[in-house]
């Protein structure tokens, strides 16, 4: 069987109502690796906490652009979600379950969490006043 | 698919939305607290028969409007979780801090 190749990019506002469409589109470019139910949610899922972070914390909801590149290769799947927004101070304190430097906003602390439960691996890059890149990698099909 | 709201003499129920994210909830929050505040809550039900999407996002609305409704003493619980949202009910623990009552298999 031939190893499916393939790459996307996009780029887009950081505007709330944009989250959806980010899943969504994401969803869509790996559903030629015939992903299951439970493993396009698990995707989907990912994705929205990473677009979510970058309009909340990295822009604090006044806006900038995300970006979104996504790969396949076999069947694994890499995406990464960039904003040029705050960064992050500490990111191990960052990636623990409920930390959250916002609970005026009701944040739950469980983004990364979410990430890591729901992807195979998640890697972090992030400096102070330049940005954040987050890249998750899944293998579909495992089973 | 937006949420919305039925009330009951002192039940409210919360229809939830087809994709409870960070952009649903922002409404949501806003117009379920404006409804416990004027009318006495003395239970609250979260029906997620129609939501087939919900990441870390739900899970601060539902343990804020908790919450808000238990503070004057009000009961909340959580019905009609498909296995997509149970996972997330799972996962983050809201099981524990409220009654889920579970869809039939
Ligand atoms: N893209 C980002 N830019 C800046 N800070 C971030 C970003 N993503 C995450 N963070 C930081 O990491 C913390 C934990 O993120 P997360 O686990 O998603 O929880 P939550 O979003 O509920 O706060 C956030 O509160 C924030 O301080
Ligand atoms: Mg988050």
């Amino acid at each position: 069987m031939e190893q499916i190749r393939n790459e996307m990019k996009m780029e887009f506002l950081a505007l709330s109502s944009n989250e959806g469409f980010a899943r969504v589109t994401v969803g869509a470019f790996v559903a030629e690796l015939n992903p299951t139910v439970d493993e396009l949610a698990d995707i989907k899922t990912a994705v929205s906490e990473a677009v979510t972070n970058c309009i909340i914390h990295g822009y604090e909801q006044k806006g900038g652009s995300i970006w979104i590149q996504c790969s396949i290769e076999g069947q694994q799947v890499e995406i990464s979600v960039v904003d040029t927004g705050k960064g992050i101070r500490d990111v191990e304190q960052a990636r623990e379950p409920l930390f959250t430097t916002k609970p005026e906003l009701e944040r739950s602390g469980m983004g990364f969490a979410f990430m890591e439960a729901f992807m195979d691996e998640v890697e972090v890059v992030s400096e102070l006043g330049k940005g954040t890149c987050v890249t998750m990698r899944k293998i579909i099909g495992k089973g | 698919m937006e949420h919305r709201f039925e009330r009951e003499y002192g039940c409210l129920i919360v229809k939830m939305p087809k994709e409870l994210d960070h952009h649903q909830a922002e409404v949501l929050k806003e117009e379920a607290d404006s409804l416990i505040l004027k009318y006495p809550v003395r239970s609250l039900v979260f029906d997620f028969s129609d939501t087939c999407f919900m990441d870390s996002s739900g899970i601060g609305v539902v343990i804020g409007r908790c919450k808000n409704v238990r503070f004057s003493g009000g009961y909340v619980k959580a019905v009609h979780l498909n296995q997509q949202i149970r996972r997330i009910f799972r996962l983050s623990g809201l099981q524990k801090i409220m009654e889920v009552e579970q869809e039939a298999e």
